[in-house]
């Protein structure tokens, strides 16, 4: 039966392959090119050839330049022909092959012959290649055909004159923009696309100056444009004259009128050109958007699928600005989602998801669920990530959005789609407590079928840190011990370790899981053996039910501060003696590797000891790196880090940007340096801080670095001692201060002798915010209840006159230096007042929550009511303090 | 002091040379607009002239046909944003396999990948495709690619394959020759632009617009089956 189905297939697919072209051949086609030096030229067979080496060049052949100038002569040779079909492929062919200038030389004079012949095509043509393959020294020659040609009554010679001077103001504007009347009387033609063509030209002759523009505007958008290419460009010069001259106070917007009456355009193309112009307007209102949203609307259940997506992109994009604006057309858009085209049916999705409220997510859950099954993984991670945006916006409706992740967890998905969902499952889990329980079950179920040993560990290692911690930590220990029994050695190893984790966070549990991990001594691998002897004699396996150790949950828990690298190169040293390895000999310092530092982040399969699931906060990674350091030892926990300040402008031979690590009685700046000269290597680096203007200051310690060679960041310290507990603020100027040698770029060797020298930097300031750590909270209003007002502050302050309320609300938060929460960030536009609401912790670990509202207070001046609850009424005040010296 | 501070200038001076000679190896890592497969000099030479030239004017960048099994029949690049012919049939290769499964025989039918708009529309074993940048007017597009499968139509009079494209290529040359010039569009309308292309084996000396459409095509189909004949 299979048999002659697949003779069939060969059969067509010999008919299919027959080509003209078919064996093709460079070498035999340049040879066949001889015919255009013959005296009796055969145009027929000439344009056979022409064709040919057309065919090469576009299956990605190439001419070396003695192949291509000599066809390029023997081209040239066939204008002696009157054959009008010939002539066309010889122009193409001479713009394929981009003669250089002295070459161009040997056929201005026949192209020059035809722009000034009778024939239309000729003119046209001859125009277009002549202005191709002319430098400027030519184009005044022909200056005065090209002028008229503009003019002509033939369009076709018109747009190609038109369109030639449009690529040509690129090389030589001064002498198109002579031409300057001439289009603008091509502007009136009576032809659609000579129209397009010379309003292009047109606006870009005068682009530089904007009055003209303005003016060419204001008189085209009165009506004399006929074609809808035309309109379509004459819509973006209108939308770009009215993002110029914004700042117009109040009123109507110039030349709306203009953009909504396109709206009723017979054209397509100039419907939606106006409708896209109008949603990007800046600060546009709702009432200006809806006439341009009911177009789309329309456009949504259109037959044609080019304009469905149209419409649905726009619209996805004015949902993220203006989602209210968009609910109108969610019916349209609903339907949409079985749409044949995917990327239609995606952007329908996420656009609901956007523009969804907290009641219909249970109806648009049960749509998309049909959806998913049939569309690509890459568009599937699109919906999950805006599932994951919409749960965090709605916190109460985690249950059906948790059930939708994982419902789709356990159908059919590649590798990077089934990431994308534990990841978001293990967002939703931290930052939403009521949805932990069922969120870890759901993960348990996965892991009883899951293909990818990496997400199986991940989770794994995700329920030994966030399961102890529940009501009911029993229930997870049969999910995980069935791993010990089902899966590959590193799984198993992994779900040996979350044994361990349970057995000594939860005490009730301990007796059941030596039982477990006994059963694991008689493993056929290694590693699942001796992490089950591991943990059986941390946890004190002998049967007596003890109380857990600090240090044995930190050997479980913490993690590993020693880099990696160091420590395999320590144990490949080791060899074996009486003397047992001592992990404290590891060196800790991070050795500099310019290589790994541009590396993604490894995503090895981890097992024990591996940071937890989710992204790696910075944090850890300085407070390691502050703790490998014996001098910044004992200065007790790390606070807060600050994010890189440059203190250099961008591409100096020396680029240097500070960390500000906040301790509780210490600051410790941290100078990243990366030297970008070649030639050099600096050694002895140290910043010199002068601390004159920060005086509860006091400098303690500063580590130079050693040396700095090229292209490989390291970094220098400076610590100083402050009053405890305190938010000192100051500034602080800073010399870089190094020895720099002269490198051999051929050898790399340094000179030995080196001169000391300077570097100035920018200064840097410790400020309020550096003490204060952006925490969010979950339900903002519940933080709020449960601080009570004990310690509130209020008060209230005019921030004078500002650009927008938009601008006041980020000052204030960025003096503060504290979380937004559930997106009072954002000001909507227009709006008079707003609400903001802030938390985070002061140094002290106190937690702080703030309100902030604020109005507008006649035309620009903003007034501020500041609300502050936190569980110290010191700290409140100092909030207010930040504030009102700001 | 002075002398000092003569020293110290020279110094920066000679740092900064120094920096710049270095920058070319771009040791930040800041500058990534440059892909490495590119060819720096061209990108660097073409980049900003065509970013200044036309932001505002719609623009075509490429236009493919391509058969069933994604290989090249005639193809026309307007852009240079994909500088070498692997670039070109590795994203030639990439619009064919994602747009593949889909139909597109009725309406021409529309995908966003990579940052570039693809409209395409299938016919027997032919792929047109129509590509533009990420903010390009879909609809704008969409009236290219019309034109241009029309006007093949009209060209080849109703039988469109690959064999017979690829026997008339000479016309589908000068199809996509007349569609867009240097990713300007020319014209959209089918009947133009055929009867430009067919236009070319007519009398010297007679001007084209003075011939219809239909006497141009039987004259052009005339020429081609005696010059397949020889």
């Amino acid at each position: 039966m299979a048999q002659p189905l697949v003779k069939k297939d060969d059969d067509r697919d010999d008919e299919a392959d027959y080509s003209p072209f078919l064996g093709i051949e460079k070498g035999a086609v340049l040879q066949e090119a001889r015919v255009f030096n013959d005296p009796q030229l055969d145009p027929r067979r000439c344009s056979q050839v022409i064709t040919k080496l057309l065919y090469l060049l576009n299956q990605g052949e190439t001419f070396t330049k003695v192949e291509a100038t000599e066809v390029f002569f023997a081209v040239t040779k066939l204008f002696q022909s009157k054959d009008i079909g010939l002539r066309r492929m010889v122009y193409v062919m001479i713009k394929e092959l981009s003669p250089s200038a002295d070459e161009v030389i040997i056929v201005t004079s026949s192209l020059m012959k035809d722009m000034t012949s009778k024939t239309d095509m000729y003119r046209a043509n001859a125009i277009r290649v002549l202005c191709r393959i002319t430098d400027g020294t030519l184009l005044t020659q022909i200056e005065r055909y090209l002028k008229q040609a503009i003019v002509d009554k033939n369009p076709v010679v018109a747009s190609a004159a038109l369109v030639s001077g449009i690529h040509l103001l690129q090389t030589n504007p001064e002498i198109v923009k002579r031409w300057s009347n001439e289009v603008q009387e091509a502007v009136q033609s009576r032809a659609a696309l000579v129209q397009f063509h010379a309003l292009a030209l047109l606006h870009q002759i005068r682009q530089n100056d904007r009055l003209a523009v303005n003016k060419l505007v204001s008189s085209l958008t009165k009506g004399s444009v006929r074609s809808p290419l035309a309109q379509c460009l004459l819509i973006r010069y209108t939308s770009q004259v009215i993002r110029e001259s914004a700042n117009t106070q109040a009123g109507d917007r110039p030349f709306y009128d203009f953009l909504e009456g396109c709206l009723r355009h017979k054209a397509e193309m100039v419907i939606f050109e106006a409708a896209r112009a109008i949603t990007e307007l800046n600060g546009v209102t709702t009432r200006e958007l809806t006439p341009a949203i009911t177009v789309l609307q329309l456009f949504l259940s259109s037959s044609k699928p080019v304009l469905r997506f149209a419409a649905v992109r726009t619209l996805n994009k004015v949902a993220m600005t203006h989602p209210m604006a968009v609910t109108n057309c969610n019916i349209d858009m609903e339907s949409l989602i079985s749409d044949q085209n995917r990327s239609i049916a995606t952007l329908a999705i996420t656009t609901l998801l956007k523009t969804g409220n907290e009641s219909s997510v249970d109806r648009l859950m049960k749509q998309i669920t049909n959806f998913m099954s049939d569309i690509a993984d890459e568009f599937k991670i699109v919906v999950v990530e805006a599932i994951r945006s919409l749960c965090l916006k709605f916190p109460l409706k985690h249950r059906s959005l948790m059930n939708f992740l994982s419902n789709i967890l356990r159908e059919e998905g590649g590798f990077d789609y089934k990431k994308a969902i534990v990841d978001s499952i293990v967002i939703l889990i931290r930052d939403i407590p009521e949805a932990k329980e069922t969120g870890l079950l759901h993960l348990c179920e996965f892991i009883e079928d899951c293909e990818f040993t990496y997400l199986s560990t991940q989770i794994l290692h995700f329920l030994g840190i966030e399961g102890p911690k529940t009501s009911d930590p029993s229930k997870y220990i049969r999910y995980i011990y069935n791993r010990v029994h089902l899966e590959n050695a590193t799984v198993r190893a992994a779900a040996v370790s979350t044994l361990a984790k349970f057995g000594a966070m939860v005490d009730t549990l301990k007796p059941r899981i030596f039982v477990l991990l006994r059963r694991c001594l008689f493993d056929n691998d290694d590693e699942v053996r001796d992490r089950a002897t591991l943990y059986l004699n941390t946890l004190g396996g002998d049967g007596a039910v003890v109380q857990t150790g600090e240090d044995v949950k930190e050997f479980l828990f913490g993690s590993l501060d020693i880099p990696l690298v160091n420590l395999e190169n320590s144990l490949k040293n080791y060899e074996p003696s009486e003397e047992s390895f001592d992990i404290y000999s590891v060196p800790r310092e991070v050795k500099t590797q310019p290589l790994a530092e541009k590396k993604a982040p490894g995503k090895k399969p981890t097992g024990l000891g591996a940071p937890p699931a989710g992204p790696p906060s910075t944090v850890d990674a300085y407070e390691k790196l502050l703790f490998s350091i014996p001098e910044f030892a004992n200065f007790g926990k790390l606070f807060k880090s600050s994010a890189p300040v440059e203190l250099t402008e961008a591409e100096t031979e020396y680029a240097v940007n500070v960390v500000k690590h906040i301790f509780d009685g210490h600051v410790v700046f941290q100078y990243n340096c990366t030297n970008t000269i070649p030639e050099q290597l600096l050694e002895n680096v140290t910043v010199i801080v002068d601390a004159s203007e920060a005086e509860e200051f006091a400098e303690v310690a500063s580590k130079p670095l050693k040396s700095l060679p090229y292209d490989s960041p390291g970094q220098t310290f400076v610590a100083f001692e402050k009053p405890e507990g305190t938010p000192a603020i100051g500034k602080f100027s800073n010399m870089l201060r190094f020895i720099v040698k002269e490198v051999d770029p051929s050898t790399g060797e340094a000179e030995d002798d080196g001169v000391e020298d300077e570097y100035q930097l920018e200064e840097l300031e410790v400020v309020a915010a550096d003490y204060i750590l952006k925490v969010g909270v979950s339900n903002f209003r519940n933080a709020w209840e449960n601080m009570g007002a004990d310690c509130e502050r209020i008060d209230e302050y005019g921030l004078g006159p500002r650009e927008s309320l938009a601008e006041a609300v980020n000052a204030v938060i960025d003096l503060l230096g504290m979380q937004p929460c559930e997106g009072t960030e954002v000001v909507p536009n227009n709006s008079r007042s707003h609400t903001c609401l802030l938390s985070g912790v002061y140094i002290g670990n106190v937690k702080v929550l703030v309100r902030l509202q604020f109005g507008l207070d006649g035309p620009k001046d903003v007034a501020m009511k500041l609300a502050v609850r936190s569980e110290d009424e010191s700290v409140s005040d100092a909030i207010h303090e930040i504030v009102a010296s700001g | 002091m002075f002398e000092q501070w003569i020293e110290n200038a020279a110094n920066f001076h000679k740092r900064r040379s120094g920096f710049q000679k270095g920058s070319v190896f771009n040791p930040t890592g800041y500058s990534q607009e440059v892909p490495p497969n590119r060819n720096p000099i061209v990108s660097e030479k073409i980049l900003p002239s065509e970013k200044k030239k036309m932001d505002l004017c719609p623009l075509v960048k490429n236009i493919l046909l391509l058969d069933s099994e994604g290989k090249r029949v005639a193809v026309k690049y307007y852009s240079d944003d994909w500088p070498t012919n692997s670039a070109k049939e590795a994203f030639e290769k990439a619009v064919f396999t994602k747009t593949q499964k889909t139909s597109a025989r009725n309406e021409a039918e529309i995908t966003m990948f990579d940052n570039y708009v693809v409209v395409y529309k299938f016919v027997q074993d032919l792929h047109f495709f129509v590509t533009g940048g990420e903010n390009e007017n879909e609809i704008i597009l969409a009236s290219v690619l019309q034109g241009f499968f029309d006007a093949v139509g009209l060209i080849l009079r109703g039988s469109v394959d690959k064999r017979e494209v690829l026997e008339n290529l000479d016309l589908i040359f000068l199809c996509l020759d007349e569609i867009v010039d240097g990713g300007i569009v020319l014209e959209t309308d089918a009947d133009v632009i055929a009867g430009k292309v067919a236009s070319h084996s007519m009398d010297d000396g007679a001007p084209f617009s003075e011939q219809t459409i239909t006497q141009a095509l039987a004259t052009a189909r005339e020429r081609l089956t005696r010059s397949l004949l020889t």
